[in-house]
This record gives structure tokens, sequence and C-alpha cells, in this order.
């Protein structure tokens, strides 16, 4: 198997030499970087070429790593049934760049991209309708960025008196109760209690 | 709605398309589907789901809990069939700490896979079979499912949401008297299952409805990534469970079912098929796990807590179970997909750790996501009745697709 993905990096590697930033094999699984400007080029390569056939596309989504410059990573996964094959394809992103959409090439990226621009607002361009999917209608903010709290911003109720669905700033009868469990030798990020006095 | 896309027939009469809202609480939505369906006539031309509304931001939730407690999420997810997306966590988990499941484990763990298999097939063939106007199928598939919810109950202790699974096996051995009620359950499930197939396979009004129905073909299934029953019903004989072989599959005996016109007739073919391969897998498991009686079914580790009796004189056992009950364990940083072959489809978890007690990116891809997308493409051109049977055979449950 993962002799089988080597020789598959290096076809990647030789053949889409412009758009192929890094590969690497962990687990058993071949993940491939590629540039924002040669995403489409390479997935048609992958869909088209007799060795890869990656025909399925199997998810898309992204992942926000807020310390980074180029914030987002775009994470493909195809799946090819003929040669039996899986490979993750990346594409890094900043907060307000496109990506272009591979709609045109898988149809079923549709509600992908939609939900990764829900959740994250990464834009893809060319997207034949980029509306929001799973959150509520007229929902702002994109909740699984990392700067977004769990908690959300806003809830919704029933008002009696207006006799409609209102929304209002979110209001806890208790604090959010984030456990937070680290070891203090390994490295867990807050103060222990007591302990804030330490140094003054 | 303005008629501005209207066929002009006279110079005053207009035929204008109708759009109607089919659900959010449409008996035959499966759920909190709403759909908009723009109609010409009783011809769908386009239908639009807007899902959504079972959203409880699962994924975001999971991102600051730990991996042991994100587990009952799983359930949450297909709770038609909890324990094998349970499963696919448990096995990215694995993959990424690389724990080596115990054989006895294992078994359980495909014993119970294939019973969820089967109640989820009850449950969509009934509905199905309740969607385009039968009610006795329904209620006989309850019936039996109701026994399958006993054995679940009887492993875990919960009838739905079973959290039984765990990183590195299973929580608890199976009681031998359950084993055995399980082998006499299944040795009932054929004569039951000939049973239901006389209500419906030969179904005049059941045919009617089903046959030619939302034809998949195979350019369909690469255009759609459907998967599951779905794409092995336009004639493709790919099954995870055989292609990509995981827990103990590749040393069972089962076959594939294969459907030839990818309607949803077809599909009800299959279903029943991979029932009864299910129960021959059970029984199979249920052979092997009489060769391993008594073995432990938890990789003892890091991941899994120490046994109860060494927490009584061991200090380090019991310090063990503490750290692992709150701060939970560590996962090492990388990522990994993981997937099964879940009753609907391919059920994958992409995980992203980063070496903490918590994930930091989670990522679940269900099977009926991609497949209720298709909708505007199975639907367009069939009649407004045709919806209920095609959102039926799609075999969608909200829990996973909005999660």
């Amino acid at each position: 198997m993962s002799e089988a993905l080597k020789d598959l990096a290096a076809v990647l590697e030789a053949k889409q030499s412009d758009a192929v930033v890094s590969s690497s094999i962990d687990f058993d699984e071949l993940t491939v970087v590629v540039t924002n400007a040669g995403l489409l080029d390479f997935i048609d390569f992958l869909k088209g070429n007799s060795s890869c056939q990656f025909t399925t596309l199997v998810d898309i989504t992204a992942v926000d790593y807020p310390g980074r410059e180029k914030r987002f990573e775009v994470v493909y996964h195809f799946l090819s049934m003929v040669v039996n094959q899986r490979i993750r394809v990346k594409v890094m992103v900043e907060e307000d760049e496109q990506v272009e959409s591979i709609t045109s090439f898988h149809a079923c990226a549709n509600w992908f991209e939609r939900e990764a621009f829900d959740m994250y607002g990464i834009l893809f361009a060319n997207h034949p309708d980029l509306r929001r999917l799973l959150t509520d209608y007229g929902f702002e903010g994109h909740p699984l960025r990392k700067d977004f709290p769990t908690t959300g911003y806003v809830e919704m109720r029933y008002d009696e008196v207006e006799k409609r669905c209102i929304y209002e700033p979110v209001k806890l009868t208790q604090e959010y109760r984030q456990f937070d469990f680290m070891s203090p030798w390994e490295g867990a990020e807050y103060i222990l209690p007591g302990d804030e006095k330490k140094d003054t | 709605m303005d008629g501005s896309n209207g066929n002009t027939i006279g110079i005053d009469e207009k035929v204008r398309n109708f759009s109607i809202n089919f659900g959010p609480q449409h008996p035959a939505a499966h759920g909190v589907l709403r759909m908009v369906l723009e109609l010409d006539g009783e011809i769908v031309e386009r239908a639009d789901p807007h899902i959504g509304l079972l959203h409880r931001g699962t994924e975001k939730l999971m991102e600051s809990r730990t991996y042991l407690q994100n587990l009952p999420y799983f359930d949450r997810l297909d709770y038609v069939a909890p324990m094998n997306q349970e499963h696919a966590w448990c096995l990215a988990i694995e993959k990424l700490t690389g724990v080596e499941v115990p054989r006895r484990a294992s078994l359980i763990r495909v014993l119970y896979s294939e019973l969820g298999r089967i109640a989820n097939h009850l449950m969509n063939v009934g509905s199905q079979a309740l969607d385009v106007g039968a009610l006795t199928p329904n209620l006989w598939g309850f019936d039996q499912r109701e026994s399958l919810m006993i054995f679940y109950e009887r492993a875990c202790g919960a009838r739905l949401h079973a959290n039984y699974f765990r990183p590195g096996g299973v929580h608890q051995d199976l009681p031998e008297k359950l084993i055995a009620d399980i082998q006499t359950w299944t040795e009932q499930f054929e004569p039951f299952l000939q049973d239901f197939e006389g209500l419906l396979t030969e179904n005049r009004i059941f045919k009617q409805r089903n046959v030619d129905i939302a034809v998949v073909t195979k350019q369909d299934v690469f255009d759609w990534g459907l998967n599951g029953v779905m794409a092995r019903s336009a004639g493709f004989a790919w099954d995870l469970r055989r292609s990509q072989p995981y827990e103990c599959y590749n040393e069972l005996e089962f076959k594939i079912p294969v459907g030839k016109n990818g309607d949803c007739y077809d599909r009800y073919l299959m279903r029943l098929e991979e029932m009864r391969e299910s129960i021959k897998i059970m029984q199979q498991c249920i052979v092997k796990l009489g060769e391993c009686k008594g073995e432990d079914v938890l990789a003892r580790g890091k991941l899994t807590p120490p046994k109860r009796a060494d927490m009584k004189t061991s200090m380090e056992a019991l310090i063990h179970h503490f750290k692992l009950y709150t701060e939970g364990f560590h996962v090492p940083a990388g990522e990994v997909y993981a997937a099964v072959e879940a009753p609907k489809g391919e059920f994958g978890v992409y995980l992203v750790a980063d070496g903490s007690n918590k994930p930091y990116k989670a990522k679940i891809r269900a099977p009926g996501y991609l497949h209720l997308q298709a909708v505007d493409h199975l639907a367009t051109g069939h009649q407004l009745a045709d919806v209920a049977a095609i959102i039926g055979t799609i075999d969608i449950v909200f829990g996973e697709i909005d999660r």
C-alpha cells in the first residue's frame, strides 16, 4: 500500500511540478499540498489521469490555524475506486483569499464548499450558489473559526408579546464551564486557582 | 412565482411554475428536511433541500472536549445505527495512536456493527414502504428492531445512545447468555424476512411506486459522490468492508449484493439481501467469539482504564484511572481519515490532532449528506409523489446530515 502511494506521489510531483508544494505519507495516507493557483489543473489531472483516476470526491473541509500567515487549510479527500487509493489534497489560503470552486469537475463539491464557506468564511470563486448551508437563515459569523465562541453570540426564543421569534444576545444562567484538565506539568495554559497571586 | 418563467399557452392563459415547501414537518421528510420544490404541474423541475434545522454544532463542540467525551456525540449522528458511527471515531484514534484492538473486542465490534446495519435497513425498508403507502411492514420492522434495541441495552445499558465502543476495544465483555440470545435471534430472522418480503417484493403498488424511480447511473455515482447502497445499486461492487478491509472483515465470508437497474426497487432488494449477509457475518462472529471466551476486550494501556481489580491494589492504576477520566488521553499530533462502511455508505472521520487531549479539528463525513445533495439531480423530471419514494430510498437521517 505504502509503496504504491510513494509511486503515486512521485508521479504527481513529476507531472504536476508547478502545482505541488510538498507531499508526505503518514499513517499510510498520502497528503499533497498544492498551490492555490494550480489547484484546478491538479484536480483535473487527478480525475483524468489513467494512473490516478480519483473520480470520487469524498470530502472537502477546512482547518483554521489563526497563528499562521495563511490562516486556512482547505482539505480535499479523493477516492479512486479503480486503483483503490485515497489521497488528501491541501491548499493554504489567507483569510480574504479566494479558492477556485471545483464544482465543474465534481458536482458534489457544491454542498461541501457551501459548508466550508458557512463554517469558515472561505470564499470559493465561480461557485454556482454560495449560500449558507447549515446555519440559520440570516446567521452572522463563521462558527468553526477558532475565534468564534462555542456558546455563540445570539440565541433565539419565541416572544409572547411580539408573537414572533426574536434574537437576543446569549445570556447564560451560569458561566460556560470550560473544564481543562491538562496536567500543569505538561503545558497547561491556565492558572491554577490560588496561583494567580504568585507573581504579585 | 411571478410567472416570469411560465410558458405562455394562449394570450391570456399563463401556466406558471409552482413552488412548494416540502417539510420541515412533512411525515415523509424523514426528520427535519425543508425542501423547496419547483413544480411544473406535477413534475418536479428543481429541488432545493434546506438543511441545518437539526444542526447542533457537533464539530465545534468536539473541539472543546476530550477524545473520550466526544464518543457519545457519534451516537447522536445517525441515531438509527449508532455503533457504526462510534466505530469510525475509534478507528481514527487507533490509527493515530497505533493501538491494536484485542481480537475479542474486534469480533464484538463487527457483531454489533452488523446488528446496527440490520437495524438501519429494517427501519429504512419499513419507512420506504410507509412512504409509498404500506403501513404494515414498518410495524413489523419495528418489532424486530425492538429485539435489537434490547441487545444494545444488554451490552451497554442504553437502548439507543450506546457509547459502547471505546478507543482500544469495547467497554465491556458480552455475557454468554446474550451471545446465545443473539444466535437464537439470528435464526428466527430469515423466516421473518421471508414474511416481510411477502408483503412487498411482489406487491403491485409497491412495484409501481419504486421500479424505475430515481435511476442511478455509474456517472451519477462519480459526479455526486454516492456510496453505500446507492453506489452498489448502479453496479459497483464497492464496499469498504471488502475493498479496504478494517477490523476483522477480511476473515469473514459474506457477499456484496450489487444492483442492476439502479432504481429504488433494486435498492430495496439489495437492502434485504444485505440483511441476510449481515446475519451470516453475525453468526460467524458468534462462532469465533466462542473460541476466545474470557479474553480481554480492551487494549490495556494509556487509552483505556485499568482493570477494576488492579485499582484496588495498585496506586499507579488508580492514578491512571483518575487521569484518564479527567484529563483524558493524549493523542500524538497528526491527521488521519478513517472510514467505515456504515449502513448508509461511507462514514468517515477526518481527525486533526495537535498532541493534546482534545481534537484540534474533527470533520464528520456523513454518507447521507451527499445522497441528499443528489436529490435535486434524482428528483428532477419525476412526479411530486415520487419525491417521497426518493427520499425514502436515499436513506437519510438528519442527525448525521446536519451534525
